[in-house]
């Protein structure tokens, strides 16, 4: 471990988390409002570990969605992070198998954004620096997910003080984070209308398998406009 | 939530932490293995994350009730030009104003 570049690290990653605190405690808040306890909360943060998920997570869970379908949903949410991994792969090939058990697991898209600008500017992907940029994120992130459940529990009515909203419109914010993928508007409205036919026809929580296979199938099924499009694999989590 | 179902929520939690991980790492295995991903294929993963969080905003649209709509309906106005926290701060303003008698 070189210190100068873990405390580097540390330093670098401190921004990520200003703006991610505010989701840990969203997360930690609407947890508890969807029947978590404080620990199953900080528990969820701690193994999965990716926001944008988590929120699915929960959100699916309080509305008694089967388990399989939960955990394939927060799988699909998260499928991007293998296009991480395999890009990541050229930075990282010098660590141990130990440090890329780390290194992956800890690999959230601000993480991920800043290796390969690190990488881009020329400087070397060490360990020391990936784990001190790391662990700062994922401390705090543990952290405001316990303020955040804490302070869920001291909440009344949910509706009454508008969390409620939260949720769909941090979800919005995810879709238009997409919105420069090819095909992004066909995908959207054909997942739009199946999955609000299927919560009228067929009910919660199949509207999100239905919804989203419709917009998948549809992305398959469009003719190649340009099959060595350029894609920016980065996506921004909030 | 009694019992049992707190057992359940624990398995789902550490099954997504597993899935998750499987997600982190798929991506350095098929890279060393695989040389090509089919086109096709290729779009239909681009596809998912915006097909599976349309599917949690659409219905929360439509069945929501108006003042849900209204307050997602400004958020979309500043999600195209600013942050999601910024559209969470205005669109919790608009519903909260709307339940709250302010409009």
């Amino acid at each position: 471990m070189n210190r100068g570049e873990f405390r580097e690290g540390l330093r670098e990653g401190f921004p990520v988390i200003v703006a991610a605190s505010p989701f840990g405690a969203l997360f930690g808040a609407l947890a508890v409002e969807n029947g978590f306890s404080i620990a199953d909360a900080v528990l969820m943060s701690a193994t999965v570990y990716a926001g944008a998920s988590q929120m699915v997570g929960i959100e699916l869970f309080g509305n008694r969605v089967q388990p399989w379908l939960i955990v394939l949903s927060i799988f699909a949410v998260n499928f991007r992070h293998v296009l991480y991994s395999a890009s990541l792969a050229r930075h990282v090939k010098h660590y141990t198998p130990i440090q890329k058990f780390f290194a992956f697991f800890l690999l959230v898209d601000p993480q991920y954004a800043e290796s390969e600008r690190r990488a881009e500017r020329g400087l070397p992907v060490t360990f020391s620096w990936y784990l001190g940029f790391a662990l700062v994120i994922y401390f705090l992130w543990l952290v405001t997910t316990a303020v955040g459940a804490v302070f869920g529990q001291m909440i009344g009515d949910p509706q009454a003080i508008g969390l409620d909203v939260l949720l769909p419109i941090y979800f919005l914010g995810l879709v238009l984070g997409f919105r420069r993928r090819d095909r992004f508007l066909p995908v959207v409205a054909a997942s739009a209308v199946a999955s609000v036919a299927a919560m009228h026809f067929v009910g919660s929580p199949w509207h999100v398998s239905i919804g989203a296979l419709a917009g998948i199938v549809l992305a398959a099924c469009l003719p190649n406009e340009r099959a060595e499009g350029k894609r920016d694999p980065v996506e921004q989590e909030n | 939530m009694d019992a049992a179902q707190h057992l359940d929520l624990i398995y789902v939690i550490l099954a997504a932490a597993v899935a998750t991980f499987a997600t982190r790492v798929g991506g350095y295995v098929l890279i060393t293995r695989l040389k090509h991903i089919p086109p096709r294929l290729e779009a239909a993963l681009n596809a998912v994350p915006a097909a599976v969080l349309t599917t949690l905003v659409a219905p929360a649209f439509v069945y929501g009730g108006i003042d849900v709509a209204a307050s997602m309906l400004v958020a979309f106005a500043v999600g195209l030009r600013f942050s999601t926290l910024r559209m969470l701060v205005v669109g919790w303003a608009v519903v909260m104003a709307i339940r709250h008698g302010f409009l």
